[in-house]
């Protein structure tokens, strides 16, 4: 509590994010049913029934940013567990066995941090996403289909993302495991996993939480790139990256649509700025 | 001796290379639907002709040993979509674009980063410093997607002081420019008012203080000379960024670089044109690693003195 009160900034921030969350949770079935669906009135400027104005199909874009951002809080939040998971395991395993195998592992990440994944990332999504969708119109599984590309997302985003985890979790773990308690719980016979899961884990979660809110935005930034490029989420579904892609591409020196640009690139650009103003606070307070 | 770590660091990084210019190999013929694939129907006399023309047919192993064996005879193949155009000529076109861009955002983000690092840092916790700590958190969480649009918005159709898009004289760069290089020069700034502050309270400055010698000549001669390595450090990854985010800043302002043919060729599913591009990016991601590193030691002494 303490923290909170010193830190107004923080707190704010942490206020936005649920506000935000909330608002693209519920939002998009507050406003009416037919502001999702293309309608008459296309390229309208900002108004009472449209205050964000509509696209070129004539949606409502406060609807399309809202449910965007559904979708990039959800690629982002689970890209993060998925590496969360990845890092912190691989990061436990190094740490506690140490000696070669330490050593391997920890070259693992060497080497792939040398690897422009990024660049990967671009190739294999396209590959894998096509496989996995023919894959599933094969075997009729009808909402694999239709999301199979934002599952890939997930997946690989979570996949590109944990070795910074691995690192800081490896490094915790090996100043924690030369403590009394883990001595103790050793001499008491307990199993590697015993004491890896129910000594050392809870000892790391809160170092983790934080290096967490830090991977989110991250994986927000990459699915808006790959979206933004066209390589990522697919009309009809939508994200911040690639609203801000249609917002870029309708700019042009006859008529000026702003509004198709400037609401998304708010809504994410707080919500990034946000997410870093808590994780840095967070951090400086374990004293990372 | 000292050309031993070298030569080592210089294999790990081909090797690098080329595990990813194989898995981007294999990956493009996992995926199911081949580069033929138009709105039309192809009739399959003609595509087997045109998988022979491309070296595509026959045992998969057999066509990627045939293809690594061109690429390092420096042939990077023809283009199944851009038909009687090569790889290499594709490259030679669009490759100097990214390259000046690149080179340019470099530049600025370096020297205004250190500029105003070392400006905050003289002047510790004053207006100035504080204003580029905001700043500077601002420019890093925003993506260039985000502030490319918007400078478009308003520098080029609000204003008009400089033209939406293209590629031609100097009025073409600014923009583009400016939106590669603004979260760059942050993180610079920042990196350079911390390590230029904390070497401004080492000994050998005491030093030359007491001999006498004026602030600016103790900052510019003695302490840049230090301070300056984590730039150093950064400048490798920063290349690496520089080059992934112009493929951003040139889709945003329509300039006729290698990211668009990029990222079409991985939509038109045109693996040599694919492979010809992972190549070129990532080579040169790695070598700039691979500079840093090197420059790295050549800066710093203490890293090579015996004691």
């Amino acid at each position: 509590m303490e923290f909170w009160k010193k830190n107004p900034l923080a707190t704010g921030s942490l206020v936005f994010l649920c506000v935000m969350a909330a608002a693209c949770v519920i939002g998009p079935g507050l406003l009416p049913a037919s502001h999702a669906d293309p309608g008459p009135l296309t390229y309208a400027p900002p108004s009472w029934s449209h205050p964000f104005g509509t696209d070129l199909n004539g949606r409502d874009v406060l609807h399309r940013v809202l449910s965007g951002g559904r979708i990039s809080l959800l690629v982002g939040l689970s890209g993060a567990a998925v590496s969360l998971c990845i890092g912190t395991v691989w990061g436990l395993v190094a740490g506690y066995f140490g000696g070669r195998t330490d050593a391997w592992m920890m070259r693992t990440v060497d080497v792939l941090y040398s690897v422009p994944r990024l660049i990967f990332i671009l190739v294999a999504i396209n590959a894998f996403n096509a496989s996995l969708q023919s894959w599933a119109s094969r075997e009729g599984i009808e909402w694999l289909v239709l999301s199979s590309r934002i599952g890939i997302l997930i997946v690989t985003l979570g996949l590109i993302e944990w070795l910074t985890m691995a690192r800081i979790v490896r490094g915790q773990i090996l100043t924690l495991k030369e403590r009394s308690f883990v001595m103790a719980a050793r001499a008491l016979g307990q199993s590697h996993g015993g004491i890896l899961f129910r000594h050392l884990l809870p000892n790391i979660a809160g170092v983790v939480l934080v290096y967490l809110t830090l991977t989110v935005p991250a994986v927000i930034i990459d699915e808006s790139f790959l979206s933004f490029l066209g390589l990522g989420v697919q009309a009809p579904q939508s994200s911040w990256g690639s609203l801000l892609a249609d917002g870029a591409s309708a700019l042009n020196p006859v008529r000026s649509f702003w509004w198709l640009l400037v609401f998304p690139a708010l809504a994410m650009a707080s919500t990034l700025l946000a997410l870093n103003f808590l994780g840095k606070a967070l951090q400086d307070r374990i004293g990372g | 001796m000292r050309t031993l770590p070298f030569i080592r660091r210089l294999l790990a990084a081909l090797g690098v290379v080329f595990c990813v210019v194989t898995l981007t190999f294999f990956l493009i013929r996992i995926s199911p639907g081949g580069p033929f694939d138009g709105e039309r129907k192809i009739p399959p006399a003609i595509e087997k002709k045109l998988l022979e023309r491309y070296e595509l047919d026959g045992p998969v192993f057999d066509q990627y040993a045939g293809y690594i064996a061109d690429l390092l005879r420096g042939d990077l193949r023809l283009s199944t979509k851009y038909r009687n155009r090569s790889v290499n000529e594709i490259l030679a076109q669009t490759l100097p674009v990214t390259l000046i861009l690149g080179a340019s955002a470099f530049l600025v983000a370096v020297t205004t980063g250190v500029f105003l690092g070392t400006a905050a840092a003289v002047r510790r916790d004053g207006p100035l410093d504080w204003i580029m700590l905001c700043a500077s958190l601002a420019a890093v969480s925003l993506p260039s997607y985000i502030t490319g649009p918007l400078l478009v918005l308003v520098f080029a159709l609000g204003l008009g002081w400089f033209p939406v898009g293209g590629w031609g004289g100097v009025s073409h760069l600014v923009l583009p420019t400016l939106t590669l290089a603004a979260p760059a020069a942050a993180v610079i700034a920042r990196l350079m008012r911390n390590s230029l502050g904390e070497t401004l309270r080492m000994d050998f400055i005491r030093t030359a203080r007491a001999k006498g010698l004026g602030e600016s000549a103790i900052v510019v001669r003695h302490a840049l000379r230090i301070a300056i390595l984590p730039v150093v450090t950064y400048s490798g990854p920063l290349a690496a960024h520089l080059l992934t985010g112009s493929i951003v800043v040139e889709t945003v302002f329509q300039i006729p670089g290698a990211g668009g043919f990029f990222v079409q060729s991985i939509l038109n599913r045109d693996g040599f044109l694919l492979g010809g591009m992972v190549i070129v990016y990532c080579g040169l991601l790695v070598l700039f690693n691979l500079l840093v590193d090197t420059a790295y030691s050549r800066l710093d002494r203490r890293i090579q003195s015996p004691a």
